[in-house]
């Protein structure tokens, strides 16, 4: 069963919770108090629904990928969150988190980065509300995402490098919660996804589940397929959540399959990973046998993540979603295919859905398939380049 | 005649002192650091120096609660194979040498991975006395605090300067060995000034509760133990004990430098400012 919000120790099943310093723990209850508070206030609403239309530019089209359905012998649609302002979903979190903020009267954000598009989108979020940004970033991701760590400091955000581990989305979350420890009481810190400790998880999917919302307006049927990347989760959290227990529409969360399942060298925690706490919840993660951290490994830098949001969790376990994965080497021919077949070239992490639906096209034969492409893929260039050498 | 639990030793040590008008002494060092022999030596030489007691931290990759030295530490331990077990191998090994009650430090993770019970009657085997778990608030801490009850063992609950009268509350109603007071808001590391907040903390917490309060986080110098102990009952150098054995050139330069740290912060809890 989807509930509409965790339980009062803000679990969903045995998933979730707020395993955090002492320090944090009073924070996150004025958090999730002043939440519910601009959540239940049509003035809040009113202005982030503005701000979401006027200068997001939601709501996002829902375009027919006409000659790629053709090839692939099925009606596919796709969900364009790479057209909103700053080219992800991200956004959506960012302007309401914000928000949020100002409302909360703080006046510095803190925010952790894999990508890029979650600093950027917070960056951006932050100049528009003139508030103080901060974004921690592992190195390996600042090689590879190299333009969006100019467009965050063209926003004027400070970009701090993160040196640990592998210097990926991991050592980025873990480097921001430390950042908060320190700042708490001055500083909120803008998660950019369904993670880390209660109400992180709920509230953002709240934000994001705008992107489904939408979609149930747009499309004049229900589809028979939707198709969501999933890294920490929160666009594919954003599309399935008001589809969750229609059993008329299969949900499948395609997470990074990287080198391949069979190698150990990937990001696929639903998949492959056991439950555990990571970030500050209870969820499948990558771990060893002590219970030490494994590092992920994606091509894309937002899925190359050992973690995932606790709600796909209980999801995956009740059965209400299908997660499945897709190779480094799949998601990379997508990405040439969606560019030549549609002129459209995606995110990294947004071909990995595409590569699913690609390989799967013959069991998909004439059904209606929406993929959530949840960005587009300028930040990705210039990695893609120097891959096909 | 009942058999002494981890949770009595730990009363002991806090009586002890006390008949003395002392605060205890706990220096934290990560375990298997510098490597897995010589740790057993650095924490002999610190309970000659005059600490009463230890907290040894398995290393962990992921240590939200932790500054950069402590962070390396641990990194350090990991590549050298420090895990868990090998961990709790040292604990017993320490406890053998000094007879000091020890506490072993970790995050919540390692514990759920092995299961509660059995991680807290592992640490009972290795002759522990207690558990802190960084990342375990008093919301989550049930299960745990049952498993240390069942196993003898003394578990911290931790309040901060941003902790608010209602769950200060909350952490005291469900009796923890001591309390672990965070000094400063901040993760682990050293800081230039004593912390402003341990009289406010402790004022705080003494007018609900007789339970022991031992200040950790920040706490570098003797001036500054000093200080914390005039209001606690208790304090917990790490940083400055750790960033000393990295920062050494050979075992018997850490060895050197943690007994005459470790002398200098005992005589300083021997001679406290008079309260105000
Ligand atoms: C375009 C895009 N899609 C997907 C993701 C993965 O995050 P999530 O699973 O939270 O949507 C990212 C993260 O950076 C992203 O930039």
């Amino acid at each position: 069963m989807r509930r509409e919000r965790p339980d009062d120790r803000g679990r969903f099943g045995a998933y979730g919770g707020a395993f955090a310093p002492e320090t944090l723990m009073p924070a996150l209850i004025d958090l999730e108090r002043a939440f519910v508070d601009a959540w239940e206030d049509p003035g809040f609403r009113g202005d982030l629904a503005g701000l979401l239309a006027d200068y997001v530019g939601r709501p996002t089209p829902v375009y027919h990928a006409q000659r790629l359905s053709a090839q692939l012998g099925l009606d596919l649609w796709l969900k364009r969150e790479d057209l909103a302002h700053t080219g992800a979903h991200k956004i959506n979190n960012t302007i309401a988190q914000g928000l949020l903020t100002k409302r909360m009267g703080k006046r510095r954000v803190i925010a952790e980065t894999g990508a890029g598009q979650h600093g950027v989108a917070t960056a951006t979020a932050c100049a528009l509300l003139d508030l103080e940004c901060v974004v921690y970033m592992g190195v390996k991701d600042i090689e590879r995402q190299a333009l969006n760590v100019y467009r965050m400091e063209l926003l004027g955000a400070e970009v701090i490098p993160v040196t640990s581990g592998a210097g990926t989305l991991k050592e980025a979350v873990s480097a921001a919660l430390r950042g908060w420890v320190s700042s708490v009481e001055s500083t909120h810190y803008i998660i950019g996804s369904v993670v880390g400790p209660h109400p992180y998880p709920w509230m953002v999917r709240e934000f994001q589940k705008v992107i489904g919302e939408e979609l149930q307006e747009q499309l004049h049927e229900t589809p028979d397929v939707i198709v969501a990347p999933v890294g920490g989760g929160s666009n594919a959290m954003g599309i399935f959540f008001p589809y969750v227990g229609d059993s008329d529409v299969l949900l499948v969360g395609v997470e990074a399959g990287g080198f391949g399942i069979e190698t150990g060298r990937h990001g696929a925690s639903l998949g492959e990973g056991s439950p555990g706490v990571l970030h500050g919840a209870m969820t499948y993660m990558l771990q060893d046998d002590f219970g030490q951290v494994l590092e992920a490994h994606s091509i894309s830098a937002g899925l190359d993540y050992p973690g995932v949001g606790p709600e796909h969790a209980y999801f995956k376990d009740e059965g209400l979603v299908r997660y499945v994965s897709v190779t480094d080497e799949e998601a990379l021919s997508a990405f040439h295919r969606l560019a030549v077949t549609e002129g459209i070239i995606p995110a990294l992490e947004s071909a990995h859905g595409l590569a699913w639906i690609i390989r799967e096209a013959a069991d998909l034969a004439e059904a209606t398939v929406v993929l959530n492409l949840s960005g587009r893929g300028d930040k990705d260039v210039q990695q893609v380049a120097a891959l096909d050498g | 005649m009942a058999e002494t639990t981890g949770r009595d030793r730990l009363a002991g040590m806090f009586a002890a002192a006390h008949a003395e008008g002392r605060a205890v002494l706990l220096p934290y060092l990560t375990a298997g650091i510098p490597t897995f022999d010589d740790s057993v030596r650095l924490f002999r030489a610190m309970a000659d120096a005059g600490a009463d007691g230890f907290e040894v931290g398995i290393p962990y990759a992921d240590p939200l609660m932790d500054g950069p030295v402590i962070m390396r530490a641990g990194e350090l331990a990991l590549e050298a194979g420090v895990t868990v077990d090998r961990a709790l191998e040292l604990v017993k090994q320490v406890v053998a040498a000094t007879s000091k009650p020890t506490l072993v430090m970790t995050y919540v993770n390692p514990v759920l991975r092995r299961g509660i019970d059995t991680f807290f009657r592992q640490v009972r085997d290795a002759d522990a006395s207690g558990v802190i778990i960084a990342d375990l608030p008093a919301d989550e801490a049930g299960p745990f605090l049952a498993a240390a009850e069942s196993s003898g063992l003394g578990l911290a609950l931790f309040v901060a300067p941003t902790t608010d009268d209602g769950r200060l509350a909350t952490v005291l109603e469900k009796k923890p060995a001591f309390v672990y007071a965070i000094a400063e808001v901040g993760v682990t590391g050293e800081r230039d000034e004593a912390s402003s907040n341990t009289e406010h903390l402790a004022r705080r917490i003494r007018s609900r509760s007789d339970l022991p309060i031992v200040f950790g986080v920040g706490i570098s110098t003797a001036h500054h133990a000093r200080s914390a102990a005039r209001h606690g009952d208790g304090v917990i150098v790490g940083t400055a004990i750790v960033r000393r054995v990295l920062e050494a050139a050979s075992v018997d330069e850490a060895a050197a430098a943690l007994a005459s740290f470790v002398e200098e912060l005992a005589a300083a809890l021997r001679s406290p400012l008079p309260p105000d």
